[in-house]
């Protein structure tokens, strides 16, 4: 059974509460379009769950056969720099057919963010570094494919629909139960 | 699920068409660890994930002095296509003719299926198997089992 080895902490972009029982992390690729088809079934299961869940999202970016999945990526923590991830992180999803690095600059600026600061940011390597770091964080904790997903700390091997991540996160609340 | 060698056996030899116009031997490799990734086949999904995330974690192999390969059954042509489609950085030994002789030295050959196991060794610089791991063939088995072999073993020179 593979478990995430990398504990979630303030450098992770958290969804939800911190006080939530269970805790949802989700290994995912922008360029991915599972990872896209994922989004509906994973807000479900936030909007289901309420204030006993939260999400966190790190990057496992496949970028010899995703080359924006890179780029993207870096955008979303750059944008997590001033306050808005999930902001990107929705808005890279929904725009996944026309990813460029064009669009990627119209949704920092869509987002009232600096296109000068998104360039001096991503010159200076500091977003690349944060992405590889959780790619790598990922591969240690058995990420073999995106999306995968840990349901507090545990790999969940079944597949990314609403009813199969329920039934996950349904079995980790009982654990603490009991 | 087929029986595959253990840590401490003796790594077999062989000498595989790694392109349609080159043969690696094993006893060629010098003074690097090797992992041999063995997989059903090219092209099918599961397998190219596999090999696209070993494509991916690639220089976390290098660092640690090992080398990859993938294998299966399919031939060098076909390996080569699949690569190129895939941008891999690695080559594909093809077990093809004795069809799966390599796979079954290694204990990683399906036989009712004609196919090699999704079965990984890591290999030191005396050709003794320090890791495997057969992973149930439809179970993509990651990497994380084979840097926690690479780093288990002595540094690279010692």
């Amino acid at each position: 059974m593979a478990r995430l080895k990398v504990p979630v902490a303030t450098s992770d972009h958290v969804l939800g509460a911190n006080s939530a029982a269970v805790t949802l992390v989700e290994y995912g690729d922008y360029q991915c379009p599972h990872c896209a088809a994922a989004q509906l079934p994973v807000k479900q299961i936030l909007l289901r769950y309420g204030g006993r869940i939260r999400l966190v999202f790190r990057h496992f970016p496949l970028t010899e056969v995703h080359p924006m999945a890179g780029l993207a990526a870096e955008t979303a923590e750059f944008a997590g720099g001033y306050g808005r991830f999930w902001n990107m992180h929705d808005a890279i999803f929904a725009n996944q057919p026309r990813l460029s690095t064009h669009l990627l600059v119209t949704l920092v600026s869509a987002l009232e963010l600096s296109p000068r600061a998104f360039h001096e940011e991503l010159a200076s390597g500091i977003h690349a570094r944060k992405v590889h770091a959780d790619f790598l964080g990922g591969v240690r904790s058995g990420v073999n494919g995106t999306p995968t997903f840990f349901i507090n700390g545990v790999r969940h091997d079944g597949g990314y629909s609403a009813p199969e991540l329920g039934a996950s996160v349904d079995n980790a609340m009982l654990t603490i139960a009991t | 699920m087929s029986t595959i060698l253990r840590a401490g056996a003796r790594a077999p030899g062989f000498k595989l068409h790694v392109t349609p116009d080159q043969v690696l031997l094993l006893d060629e490799i010098q003074g690097k660890r090797i992992v041999l990734a063995f997989y059903p086949a090219d092209w099918s999904p599961v397998c190219g994930d596999q090999m696209a995330l070993y494509n991916q974690v690639l220089p976390e192999f290098r660092s640690r002095g090992a080398e990859i390969f993938g294998i299966s059954v399919d031939g060098a042509w076909c390996h080569q296509a699949f690569a190129q489609a895939r941008h891999l950085h690695f080559p594909l030994l093809a077990d093809f003719e004795p069809k799966g002789e390599v796979a079954r030295a290694y204990g990683a050959y399906r036989a009712s299926e004609g196919v090699c196991e999704r079965a990984l060794f890591v290999i030191d610089e005396k050709r003794a198997i320090t890791w495997s791991y057969c992973s149930p063939i439809a179970v993509n088995p990651g990497a994380d089992g084979i840097l926690d072999a690479l780093d288990a073993m002595p540094k690279t020179g010692e």
